[in-house]
């Protein structure tokens, strides 16, 4: 009998938490909804094509290629990235450079986001700073794989 | 005589707008409280010309959605009795709100006009009787499908709609005693009365034992989560998974209209139907002395939007219980019903037949 008791008042309690959480998100959005903006909102869920939520400083997202002065790519296909990448989606072709002090240019960089994994590798794998995932670009959809490669123009772009 | 037809036409037709408009949006309902409880805010994307107001188009989003899904038979389905089952336990359910009492007798052109489609001496066992033929709708497409799981789910929910109608029954005994009657809205009449001149004589106060387990019972009734074993979405998938499209949506709309039912129910037998607290026939008249005359068109007017609010309060509730409890095993099913709800209503209505002949 005392056992039975006990589930009753477990019973009450669970319905006294939801009541609470209904009765207390339902004065903030009714407060919302009458244009009192208070600092606590009804619900926790983010609106979100309407609403985006900030990027974390450290985030990792669409790469880009970083330039010099003269607007070439700092890139001097030394091959790391490629050799890094765990999904192998980079693909780097070298040309001569005629200033001695670089001697090689990427004639194609394509990177293939359908591939990769946004670990981060080829950043911390280039001795020139040449490439980054700063963009803050995270919707990346397409609706063709084409459009997912990425080529020098659009990486630097 | 062809005036009573068009008045008994006319009130048929306003109850289903009623009735089918309120289940309708407590599906809205359903879902925006969920979300409410839960930290969400609900669907809200459904929208006419850019208005979104709330979401409150989601219903019929969802209804133009099922009407056009494919309406699917399977193979070797017995087919007259596989379409037969949503509408006979839609049927079943719908009929009952003609014995709901919407308020007071009123008079328009001399004629008398009972806020009730059904009046009739055995208005409760009516209601009782058409909700126990709602099983059949259960059974019959559990078996009709010709799915092991689905016969499964059809056999559980007439198992445990079975058990629970015994208890349901038994604990209105003890409501049927105290005011003496099976016309509900007598029992309605007989709670406008005063209990030692202050306390409105609901049946809630009368009867609190039999309010809590025709409370379990009508949660049970309406087979929705704490007690959901015809369906059992974790396990069996339930009696309807051979349904889809308005089929399917037939059974869901008898759930919400099984919950409206027990709410006007739970309304009409324990609190007090449409009578407003101290609310006469022609006014207030407060225990402390005061009086606040009213237009008889007012406190008609106030009696139903008691009723309506007393019934939006106990829909309101039942979904807060659909999203609060995890569900029961089978066998904690059976228990609760035949070891705990049986007997406690036995014990009521000897209880209450010791107490009535002890104040006689």
């Amino acid at each position: 009998m005392i056992k039975l008791l006990g589930y009753f008042y477990e019973i009450l309690k669970g319905s006294w938490i939801t009541c609470r959480h209904f009765v207390v998100n339902m004065w903030f959005h009714t407060l919302w909804f009458l244009g009192i903006k208070t600092k606590r909102r009804g619900a926790v869920t983010i609106q979100y094509p309407e609403e985006k939520k900030e990027i974390a400083h450290r985030h990792r997202s669409l790469h880009r290629l970083m330039t010099r002065e003269d607007g070439q790519p700092r890139c001097v296909a030394c091959m790391l990235c490629m050799t890094v990448c765990p999904s192998e989606c980079i693909y780097i072709e070298a040309a001569e450079d005629p200033d001695p002090e670089i001697q090689k240019y990427p004639k194609t960089f394509l990177i293939d986001l359908s591939r990769c994994c946004f670990c981060g590798f080829c950043v911390e794998a280039c001795p020139e700073d040449a490439l980054r995932m700063d963009t803050g670009k995270i919707e990346l959809a397409t609706l063709n794989r084409e459009d997912l490669i990425y080529d020098l123009n659009r990486l630097i772009g | 005589m062809i005036v009573d037809w068009l008045i008994v036409l006319i009130k048929i037709i306003l109850a289903l707008i009623w009735f089918l408009t309120l289940t309708l949006y407590l599906t809205w309902v359903e879902r925006k409280e969920s979300a409410v409880i839960q930290d969400r805010i609900g669907a809200n994307r459904a929208e006419i010309l850019g208005l979104r107001i709330l979401g409150l188009f989601q219903p019929l989003a969802d209804a133009i959605k099922m009407i056009f899904k494919e309406d699917f038979v399977p193979p070797f389905a017995n087919r007259f009795l596989h379409t037969l089952a949503p509408f006979l336990s839609f049927f079943f359910v719908a009929v009952t709100i003609s014995a709901m009492p919407f308020g007071d007798n009123i008079r328009i052109a001399g004629r008398e006009i009972s806020l009730q489609i059904f009046d009739a001496n055995v208005t409760l066992l009516f209601v009782l009787a058409m909700l126990s033929l709602a099983i059949y709708g259960i059974v019959l497409s559990g078996w009709a499908s010709r799915n092991r799981y689905t016969l499964l789910g059809g056999m559980r929910g007439a198992a445990q709609l079975i058990s629970y109608e015994v208890a349901l029954g038994l604990s209105l005994i003890g409501i049927i005693m105290v005011f003496p009657s099976l016309r509900l809205q007598d029992i309605v009449y007989e709670q406008g009365k005063l209990l030692f001149g202050w306390l409105p004589k609901w049946g809630l106060f009368l009867q609190p034992l039999a309010f809590l387990i025709f409370l379990f019972a009508a949660l049970a009734e309406t087979k929705r989560v704490p007690f959901d074993l015809p369906e059992g979405e974790s396990e069996i998938i339930g009696f309807f998974t051979e349904y889809g499209g308005l089929k399917w949506g037939m059974f869901m709309m008898t759930d919400f209209m099984e919950i409206i039912i027990v709410s006007c129910l739970l309304t009409t037998l324990f609190f007090g139907g449409w009578q407003v607290p101290w609310l006469g026939a022609d006014g207030f008249h407060f225990p402390w002395g005061w009086d606040w005359l009213l237009p008889r068109w007012l406190v008609v007017l106030l009696q139903v939007a008691a009723f309506n609010l007393k019934v939006f309060f106990f829909c309101w509730f039942q979904v807060l219980v659909r999203w609060t409890y995890p569900r029961f095993r089978y066998d904690q099913v059976m228990d609760f019903g035949w070891k705990l709800l049986i007997p406690l209503s036995l014990f009521n209505i000897v209880a209450t037949g010791i107490i009535m002949s002890v104040i006689r």
